[in-house]
């Protein structure tokens, strides 16, 4: 039996801890604010992004489903809790109506639609939160897996998907704020989103989240079942003939995928602010598969790391040139695809493994010598 | 003896081509049969159509004269108790030969019981045993990927056998053998025969004369001739078709 904490995902997780302590520590116990506030909330960002590689990388690095249509899955997530904000405003929106979002008063709802109901308790929305990507992918994979959909054709439709629920999703009558989305959150559970404090606790669920994630990803990895995932990924005909449903081992890790992807969509959605259907655009759910590939396919920890290396990039870079952004991105999926297949993870473990192997190369000559 | 398999009046066409036409055949419990006939027979077809991968277009395949097996996909089939060896060996490359077999060991093949398996001392024993039957005990831990054509041949019969199947189901298996190996291979199958039904498709010559058992001659999807293989030698139709060239 494989451990769950090998040394790679020891030394990530060992990282992530340092951060966790040191980024809200040098935000709140220092007077000067010796880390910003808003890296706080940055880094945070980068968390759920990591998050959601991993979810990501359990189908595709493991189970061969390249999905283009995880951003869908993260933006639910990020709705679901974003409603429970907006109703945890209250009367204290622009319009002061105790019970309707400022966006239902001004497009003249009278009452609150059926599917706004509940959100008001958090309980209600965390279970929301696994439970609406859960089960558009459970309806999806169900559908696309009998019918034993894969490859290419399998990612236009995920495509599709995210594509139509962005469409919809931008519709008014849809009822979640249209194109603007939902924004203006004032607390969760009694937290002012806005203190720095809270900030930090934000921060630190997500570093928790994405452990766990880490390691509930890894544990199903490691089982057998995630051998059977692999041979789906390798040989799927084969994995039938020997008597493996394939179809429900998809659409078990594809569901448990999505409802990851969910929860780092509810945490991202406090931290930025703002949830709206530009989340669920094709483009974001391509830049998901391409951290994962940089950052090391069928590694998780490398799912990780990528998504954190290509969001600080792109902090950096469109500070500092805005327009180019995007060709360097393309350009960096590029390059890491044609000269790194393994990913910046690989790499560096290939360095790493190289250097004691020539020492002893050296060493051995010596003794013949 | 009961009928282990029987294939009755099935068709099946690819683009208007024939590839079985009217393909009756029946299996004993326990038999060892050989299948041969030349390439595009429909030798493969049969066995995609016994094993759920291909439906027929007509006629019936009855497991154990009442199970319907044309109902049924590859997964229910091997679930069932039918084991496939390809034509092309075909292993989870990236995976050790340990762990090719320990997927393939007859278990429990739900989700739930999978994700929480664990591997019994009993299931362990079972597996050094069978790597040991198909010399592959130094390549345990080898990745099946690494293996000689040969070798991958081996340890796809060491998954077959591993799945305890009651029917086998063996597609060319000496291809890329040696001599010495197809004989062994041949000892093999003969040895296991009795205890589970046998099919095997095969070329070589030797390899069905050593087999030592009842064969059927395919040609252009219906079966030619039948009986031991001295038997069907001596049939001018099969001789024209095939042993002739
Ligand atoms: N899926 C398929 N689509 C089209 N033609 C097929 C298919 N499977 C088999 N055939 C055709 O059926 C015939 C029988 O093939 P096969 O069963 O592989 O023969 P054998 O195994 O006896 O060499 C061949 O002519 C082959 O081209
Ligand atoms: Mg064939």
């Amino acid at each position: 039996m494989t451990a769950l904490i090998d040394r790679r995902m020891g030394i990530f997780l060992a990282g992530l801890f340092v951060l966790t302590v040191a980024i809200p520590l040098g935000n709140l116990a220092f007077t000067d604010r010796f880390v910003p506030s808003y890296v706080v909330s940055l880094f945070g960002k980068y968390l759920c992004y990591a998050l959601l590689a991993v979810a990501l990388d359990l189908v595709w690095g493991y189970c061969g489903i390249l999905s283009l249509g995880h951003g869908a899955f993260f933006a639910l997530g990020g709705y679901a809790m974003g409603m429970h904000l907006m109703r945890e405003i209250g009367d204290r929106g622009v319009y002061g109506n105790p019970l309707l979002p400022d966006f239902m008063v001004f497009l003249n709802y009278d009452a609150l639609p059926w599917y706004w109901l509940g959100f008001d308790m958090f309980w209600f929305a965390c279970i929301m939160v696994l439970l609406a990507p859960g089960a558009l992918a459970f309806v999806f994979g169900w559908f696309a897996f009998r019918s034993r959909v894969t490859g290419v054709y399998l990612s236009i439709i995920t495509q599709a998907m995210t594509y139509a629920l962005m469409l919809a999703f931008f519709r008014n009558e849809m009822g979640f704020g249209g194109n603007n989305g939902l924004t203006d959150f004032k607390d969760v559970l009694g937290f002012n989103l806005q203190s720095d404090a809270t900030r930090a606790g934000l921060f630190v669920l997500s570093a928790i989240a994405l452990a766990a994630g880490l390691l509930i990803a890894k544990a199903i990895t490691n089982s057998k079942l995630g051998k059977v995932l692999i041979a789906v990924r390798d040989a799927e005909s084969r994995t039938r003939f020997i008597g493996y449903r394939v179809e429900h081992y998809k659409l078990f890790v594809f569901v448990v995928s999505a409802m990851m992807a969910g929860v780092a969509g509810a945490l991202y959605t406090p931290q930025v602010g703002i949830i709206n259907p530009g989340e669920f655009s094709p483009a974001n759910s391509i830049g998901i598969v391409i951290w994962v590939a940089l950052g090391g396919r069928g590694t998780l920890v490398g799912a990780a790391m990528g998504a954190i290396i290509v969001g600080a990039a792109q902090t950096l870079l469109t500070g500092w040139f805005p327009e180019i952004w995007i060709f360097v991105l393309g350009a960096l999926f590029i390059f890491v695809t044609i000269f790194m297949p393994q990913g910046v993870l690989g790499v560096i473990e290939n360095t790493l493994r190289r250097r004691p192997a020539a020492r002893d190369l050296t060493t051995a000559r010596e003794a013949k010598a | 003896m009961s009928i282990q398999l029987a294939l009755d009046g099935v068709n099946r066409s690819f683009d208007g081509f024939k590839a079985i036409n009217n393909l009756s055949l029946t299996v004993e419990k326990g038999e060892l049969r050989a299948v041969i006939g030349p390439n595009g027979a429909g030798k493969t077809t049969m066995m995609d159509i016994i094993t759920g991968k291909t439906r027929p277009d007509t006629g019936d395949v009855l497991w154990n004269q009442h199970i319907d097996l044309t109902r049924l996909d590859e997964a229910g089939t091997a679930r069932l108790g039918i084991g496939r060896k390809f034509q092309k060996p075909t292993v989870f490359e990236t995976q050790s030969v340990e762990d090719n077999i320990a997927l393939a060991l007859k278990d429990d093949r739900s989700v739930w019981a999978t994700l929480f398996h664990r591997r019994s001392d009993a299931d362990t024993a079972r597996i050094t045993e069978l790597l040991d039957l198909v010399k592959l005990t130094d390549a345990r831990d080898a990745m099946a990927g690494d293996l000689s054509h040969g070798q991958k041949q081996w340890l796809e019969i060491g998954m077959l056998l591993a799945q305890d199947p009651e029917l086998l189901l063996v597609d060319e298996p000496a291809a890329g053998m040696t001599d010495a190996e197809t004989m062994r291979t041949a000892e093999l199958l003969r040895g296991i025969a009795g205890k589970h039904t046998v099919v095997v498709v095969e070329h070589d010559m030797d390899f069905v004369r050593a087999l030592n058992c009842r064969v059927t001659v395919l040609h252009q999807g219906h079966v030619l001739a039948e009986g031991s293989l001295d038997h069907v030698s001596a049939n001018p139709q099969v001789i024209e078709v095939y042993l002739g060239r």
